[in-house]
């Protein structure tokens, strides 16, 4: 029989054996075409979310009130805007700009950011001759505290197999040609430090304030898949 | 491993889709995974390497055709077990054992928010000398242990340069098999594309990937 999702997790968590498996031990998406002979019916996944969290909270292992609050605090307070903070204040400060560079983690904070997957910062700065692009190869590694939690496409197989290989070719699908004389570096989240672009700070912005300027700056400046307009699109004068 | 997680340089994978205005989580499950995962963390049963491990350990074909969260939970049950947090037997019916005293979360809300603020850092305050000096050439061992590693394979057996020290770390290989933390430097090495991929990649381009001194020996 074509191994199945279901025996994987079941091999998983059960004894070599046991052949028993419940809601809980079939927590698989089956969201592919079933065109093989398997005996698993199509499941929820919310269902079985909800069925562990529940024997979770029984067994008094997890707050219900701290998972809420986890979870509000990355749909609803942390996210690219924090980032995007960061840079318009480097952009018109540029000893602030400076401490951002050398020393990360303390000028991040000195905006109130820092934390959970943000311990470790590194900022890296675009230039007319240089471009850089952040990637985590091996998994998903992306800086919470000032960009939030990371879009799917960012996690997807395809960005973190070409980004190292073929950068250019990566920034072309988001509509980002590169001259053949920019330099292109490609950070690779390997370890635990945490990887923020400095976008350029485009022409035609200077007489922005600090607010205008941060309303401009995007998720994907940050990561280097594109560069900051001077107007944000849907929001032309 | 030498697994289908270290995919930097793969072909085939197909383009990238972008979903515009995004939501954070795509369905509420989503998020109580995620959450659910650190707040079972704070029984501090394990560490960060080696929930990274453990999603590794999926099989590359349900790896590759899960979403992102629906791996994050197929990782989540083993730990849970192998941790001894939750028996095999709770996780079959979905009901506590009996007999058993409800314990105290350790993640309260408070403790949540100082989580978020302060993170886990994995840098370590104790005097251990780097092996390489900023500069130097260097290079990936070529390695390749079954147990967990953050050296990707298109890097191993290559030239580099250390472009940075960024202090002393936490050591992932033994971390993530509960074989202590083994604390040493952990470098920025540049190496150029050329180096990776051959001609087909431009001159001046480069790839820079955060190694441990344990990945590296002098040229």
């Amino acid at each position: 029989m074509t191994t199945t999702r279901r025996d994987f997790l079941t091999a998983a968590v059960t004894a070599a054996g046991a052949t028993v498996t419940s809601d809980l031990a079939h927590a698989q998406e089956h969201d592919h075409d079933h065109d093989h002979d398997h005996q698993v019916v199509p499941s929820d996944p919310a269902l079985r979310v909800k069925a562990l969290e529940s024997l979770l909270v029984e067994k008094g292992l997890v707050d219900r009130a701290a998972l809420d609050a986890l979870i509000d605090t990355y749909e609803h307070k942390v996210g690219p805007r924090n980032g995007a903070r960061v840079v318009a204040r480097a952009w018109v400060d540029p000893a602030y700009k400076q401490r951002l560079l050398t020393s990360s983690d303390a000028a991040i904070a000195e905006l109130g950011y820092g934390g959970m997957q943000g311990e470790h910062m590194v900022v890296v700065e675009n230039t007319l001759k240089v471009h850089n692009l952040v990637v985590c190869t091996l998994c998903s590694c992306y800086p919470w505290p000032v960009l939030g939690l990371p879009p799917v496409w960012y996690k997807s197989a395809p960005y973190r197999s070409r980004s190292v290989i073929d950068p250019r070719g990566v920034l072309r699908e988001f509509g980002l040609e590169l001259a053949d004389d920019v330099e292109v570096r490609v950070w690779d989240s390997t370890a635990e430090l945490r990887y923020l672009v400095l976008p350029e700070r485009p022409a035609g912005t200077e007489k922005m304030n600090e607010p205008e300027l941060a309303a401009l700056v995007t998720r994907d400046s940050m990561v280097g898949v594109a560069k900051v307009a001077a107007q944000r699109e849907g929001v032309r004068a | 491993m030498n697994g289908v997680h270290d995919m930097g340089g793969m072909h085939g994978m197909g383009p990238i889709q972008v979903e515009e205005d995004e939501p954070v989580f795509h369905h509420p499950w989503e998020g109580r995974v995620f959450a659910l995962r650190r707040a079972m963390g704070a029984w501090r049963k394990w560490n960060i390497d080696v929930s990274r491990n453990e999603v590794e350990l999926v099989p590359p074909a349900d790896y590759l055709r899960m979403s992102y969260y629906a791996r994050q939970f197929a990782a989540f049950l083993p730990m849970l077990v192998k941790s001894g947090l939750v028996t095999q037997a709770e996780i079959e019916s979905g009901i506590p054992a009996k007999g058993q005293a409800k314990a105290t979360p350790p993640l309260t809300v408070e403790k949540a928010l100082t989580l978020v603020a302060k993170g886990v850092p994995t840098n370590r305050d104790v005097a251990v000398a780097p092996r390489f000096q900023l500069g130097q050439r260097v290079r990936a061992r070529n390695i390749h242990p079954v147990g967990h590693i953050r050296l990707p394979r298109y890097a191993r057996g290559k030239l580099g340069t250390i472009h940075r020290d960024h202090g002393v770390f936490v050591f992932p290989d033994t971390n993530a098999h509960f074989l202590g933390e083994k604390p040493q430097h952990v470098y920025s090495v540049r190496f150029t594309a050329r180096e990776l991929w051959g001609n087909q990649a431009a001159p001046q381009d480069s790839v820079y990937l955060d190694l441990w001194d344990d990945y590296l020996e002098t040229v």
